[in-house]
């Protein structure tokens, strides 16, 4: 059965190809089932390889494709490598696929360019699907670089929207510049990889870094901390998550399949593939966790003062993934992916909720001819009755995001927090603790500022007319988030204190994944911070609801200008622009207007090298050919028809008796020869 | 019997004559005489050896040599005639428009 694999490729492969060709000829609801019944083809495929795997007793299987590179000994593949660990995200990246698909339908109803956007999200799912399902680094470095361009073309993919018509683009370039950084350090970690190792097959890097142990731990320090930067870049952590909440410019589905469910977790899953290398460099372990905990918590905060409901979603994503890198640097590889499963659930969840709510209230806002800005939860308010559904799934997202009992963010999230708490108390490392309190915090945090966005959203009066008449979406639209409401409920189920399934079907991958024992200790503090956190939430937004869409916030006579420092997202946006971005455009500038016009193109080009070119060729025109060459040639000329005129000329007189004397001495002086001889 | 080198004095005599005539005179018709005149003169030797060496070769040659002057001739007259019903003169030096 393991044969069938490529077939996970193929399917939105040719998905992509009928659409590319056919698309516009074919309609929307055509379009849209090529599209989701390939990627719902892809799903039940990989579904198929979780029984083989099972047959095959959990052994790893790779499956041979194509030749790729040989060069010497260097042998590189396209291979596939069905394992646990790839199975694991290959399922979750087609079944969120496939709801995320069904949603759009409905969501990019009556859009221009309806068949394209469907082109690029099963090009995503396409190159998402060659990362995971990778046998080497060469090839999930093509599915990371690929997810990288299509995220840029789906960012951009209204790109004549947004300030001046370019915001949406610049959105979609800064989103692929700052990726670019993180994938420099990926690179150059691969070829640090290559020199160590002498190839790029997991394997063979795997086995060479388990098997050298800490005489390598140096030259391993160094790649785990440049695969970091790689990480940081597409998982979107300190110093490189600025660009996820900027990409929020994309649809909806692209935010909710890109940016929070699959892409953003190939940096998390990139990690757990590497964890032998990880594991043999305590130093970036712990360089991780605490990144990865700081940028949960730096995220949170930012979050808590968003007034644009996708970008709240936004910060709270950049916040999760910092749980899971920070679960990879603690060792807890089965928690990270446990987070990284539930999590696209949910948050898959909560955009296309959010998606669902920006529908309805441009619906309104379509109505009752008020255009104001539909993703502003300010202008909203009142949903609750006027999209039931839509209310239902959202909390539903809400309360498993904030890690209540019993949806499957509680337990998820329980378990990275057991497992830094393992690390703190049991083990006695000192950046465990502070891990466990940077989480815990972010998780408070996180109830907190979901229950402002549900209060926000769905409570109190409508604030804007377009809230007044927002409307329920199609059942295009509901059901998917019906399904991934079911999801994110009994989504925890998948690895359960007492079962460890998940732990134990990742524990054939690599021998160390383990899931951690359950502690009640954990658990209850984080329940009652979320509780508490929750009802807090309530008193502060629930008992004054917002008077206005102009209103300030209400945390922000308690807050006060801590909140102004997090609604301006640390100003880091601001320091990257004065440091980075302005000595970058200093020196462009200076390359471009200094170096390039001043000195290359006025100096050496217009002074040297054209100057000098015209004085030689004028010397060479003027003097040497006109006056030389020239000169020489005319007189010839000229010397020639002077000795045709003055001797050859009289020579002809035209009288017979002269060539008749001439005919005569030549005879004579033939015969005189004749004699003489 | 006279002696074959008086025929060919003769002939010498009568082809410088021929030459001279060529060269100095200005009528076509005298032109075309002295013309003759060098071609019997060389007829002379070929017969004057012919005697000499009681061979036909030479006589059989002036045959040839006189056909080719009566074909001459009659080419040169018509030209004559010719030039003369254009410029109304037969005198070789007013045909001098092949002058460079």
């Amino acid at each position: 059965m393991f044969e069938l694999v490529p077939f996970i490729l193929l399917f939105p492969v040719l998905g992509l190809l009928t659409n590319l060709v056919f698309g516009r000829y074919l309609g929307e609801r055509f379009v849209g089932i090529i599209a989701s019944g390939a990627v719902a083809a892809s799903f039940i495929v990989s579904v198929i390889q979780v029984f083989a795997l099972v047959n095959n007793n959990f052994h790893v299987e790779t499956v041979l494709v194509a030749d790729w590179i040989t060069i010497g000994k260097m042998y590189l593949p396209w291979q596939i490598r069905v394992d646990t660990l790839s199975v694991t995200m290959m399922v979750l990246v087609t079944g969120v696929g496939t709801l995320i698909h069904i949603y759009a339908v409905g969501y990019m109803h009556g859009d221009k360019r309806f068949a394209r956007f469907f082109v690029y999200l099963n090009l995503f799912v396409v190159m998402m699907l060659v990362l995971v399902a990778a046998d080497n680094y060469l090839m999930l470095f093509v599915g990371w670089e690929g997810v990288g361009i299509c995220s840029y073309l789906l960012i951009g993919f209204w790109y004549d929207k947004g300030d001046d018509n370019l915001g949406n683009a610049r959105a979609g370039r800064k989103a692929f510049v700052v990726n670019r950084i993180g994938d420099f350090g990926f690179l150059i970690a691969m070829f640090m990889i290559f020199g160590a190792v002498g190839s790029l097959q997991f394997d063979a890097v795997l086995y060479y870094f388990e098997n050298h142990g800490m005489e390598v731990g140096q030259l391993a320090t160094t790649i785990t901390l440049l695969l970091l930067v790689g990480a940081a870049g597409k998982s979107a952590q300190i110093p490189l998550f600025v660009w996820l909440p900027d990409a929020m410019a994309g649809p909806t589905p692209v935010s909710a399949l890109i940016h929070a469910a699959t892409m953003v977790t190939a940096g998390i899953y990139m990690m757990v593939r590497s964890a032998p290398i990880y594991a043999i460099a305590p130093s970036s372990q712990m360089t991780v966790a605490l990144l990865g905990a700081g940028t949960a918590l730096m995220a949170g905060t930012i979050a808590l003062a968003q007034w644009d409901i996708k970008r709240v979603l936004a910060y709270s994503t950049i916040s999760q993934l910092g749980f899971m890198v920070a679960a990879v640097g603690l060792g807890a590889h089965v928690a990270a992916m446990f987070h990284l499963i539930t999590h696209a659930f949910f948050k898959a969840l909560l955009f296309l909720s959010a998606g669902s709510v920006i529908h309805g209230v441009e619906h309104g806002a379509h109505k009752s001819d008020d255009h104001c800005d539909p993703q502003d939860m300010r202008n909203m308010g009142g949903l609750k009755d006027k999209m039931k559904i839509t209310f239902g799934v959202y909390v539903v997202g809400a309360i498993a995001l904030a890690g209540i009992f019993p949806l499957s963010g509680f337990w998820s999230k329980d378990e990275i927090l057991a497992d830094a708490w393992h690390v703190g108390m049991v083990e006695g490392h000192w950046h465990g603790m502070t891990v466990y309190i940077l989480l815990a915090l972010a998780a408070v945090i996180t109830a907190f500022y979901m229950t402002r966005q549900i209060i926000l959203v769905f409570f109190g009066s409508s604030r804007s007319a377009a809230a007044n008449h927002a409307a329920e979406n199609p059942p295009t639209m509901t059901v998917p988030l019906i399904g991934l409401a079911i999801l994110s409920i009994v989504g925890g189920g998948i690895n359960l204190p007492w079962s460890h399934t998940l732990g134990s079907w990742l524990e054939h991958t690599h021998h160390f994944f383990h899931g951690i024992d359950f502690n009640l200790t954990v658990a209850l503090t984080s329940t009652a911070l979320a509780v508490a956190s929750i009802f807090v939430g309530f008193i502060v937004y629930y008992r004054r609801p917002l008077e206005s869409s102009t209103a300030p916030d209400p945390l922000m006579s308690v807050l006060g200008p801590s909140l102004k420092f997090f609604y301006n997202k640390w100003y880091i946006d601001e320091l990257y622009g004065t440091t980075f971005v302005r000595l970058y455009e200093w020196k462009a500038r200076f390359l471009a207007f200094k170096v390039d016009r001043d000195f290359w193109h006025d100096f050496v080009h217009n002074q040297i090298i054209l100057k000098s070119f015209k004085n030689v060729s004028g010397t060479l025109s003027g003097p040497v050919d006109r006056l030389g060459i020239n000169k020489f040639f005319d007189g010839l000329a000229y010397s020639v028809h002077n000795i045709a005129v003055k001797v050859l000329r009289p020579v002809q007189t035209g009288y017979v008796r002269n060539y008749a004397l001439g005919v005569m001495l030549g005879v004579v002086m033939v015969l005189g020869i004749m004699l003489i001889r | 019997m006279i002696p074959t080198s008086y025929y060919l004095a003769l002939s010498v005599i009568l082809f410088a004559i021929g030459v001279a005539g060529v060269l100095l005179r200005r009528n076509a018709i005298i032109l075309f005489m002295a013309i003759e005149l060098m071609l019997n003169s060389a007829n002379l030797v070929f017969v004057a050896y012919s005697r000499q060496f009681g061979a036909l070769d030479g006589q059989i040659l002036v045959f040839f040599v006189m056909t080719v002057a009566a074909a001459e001739v009659a080419v040169g007259l018509a030209l004559i005639v010719t030039i003369f019903r254009s410029k109304a003169s037969i005198d070789v030096d007013d045909i001098s428009m092949l002058k460079g």
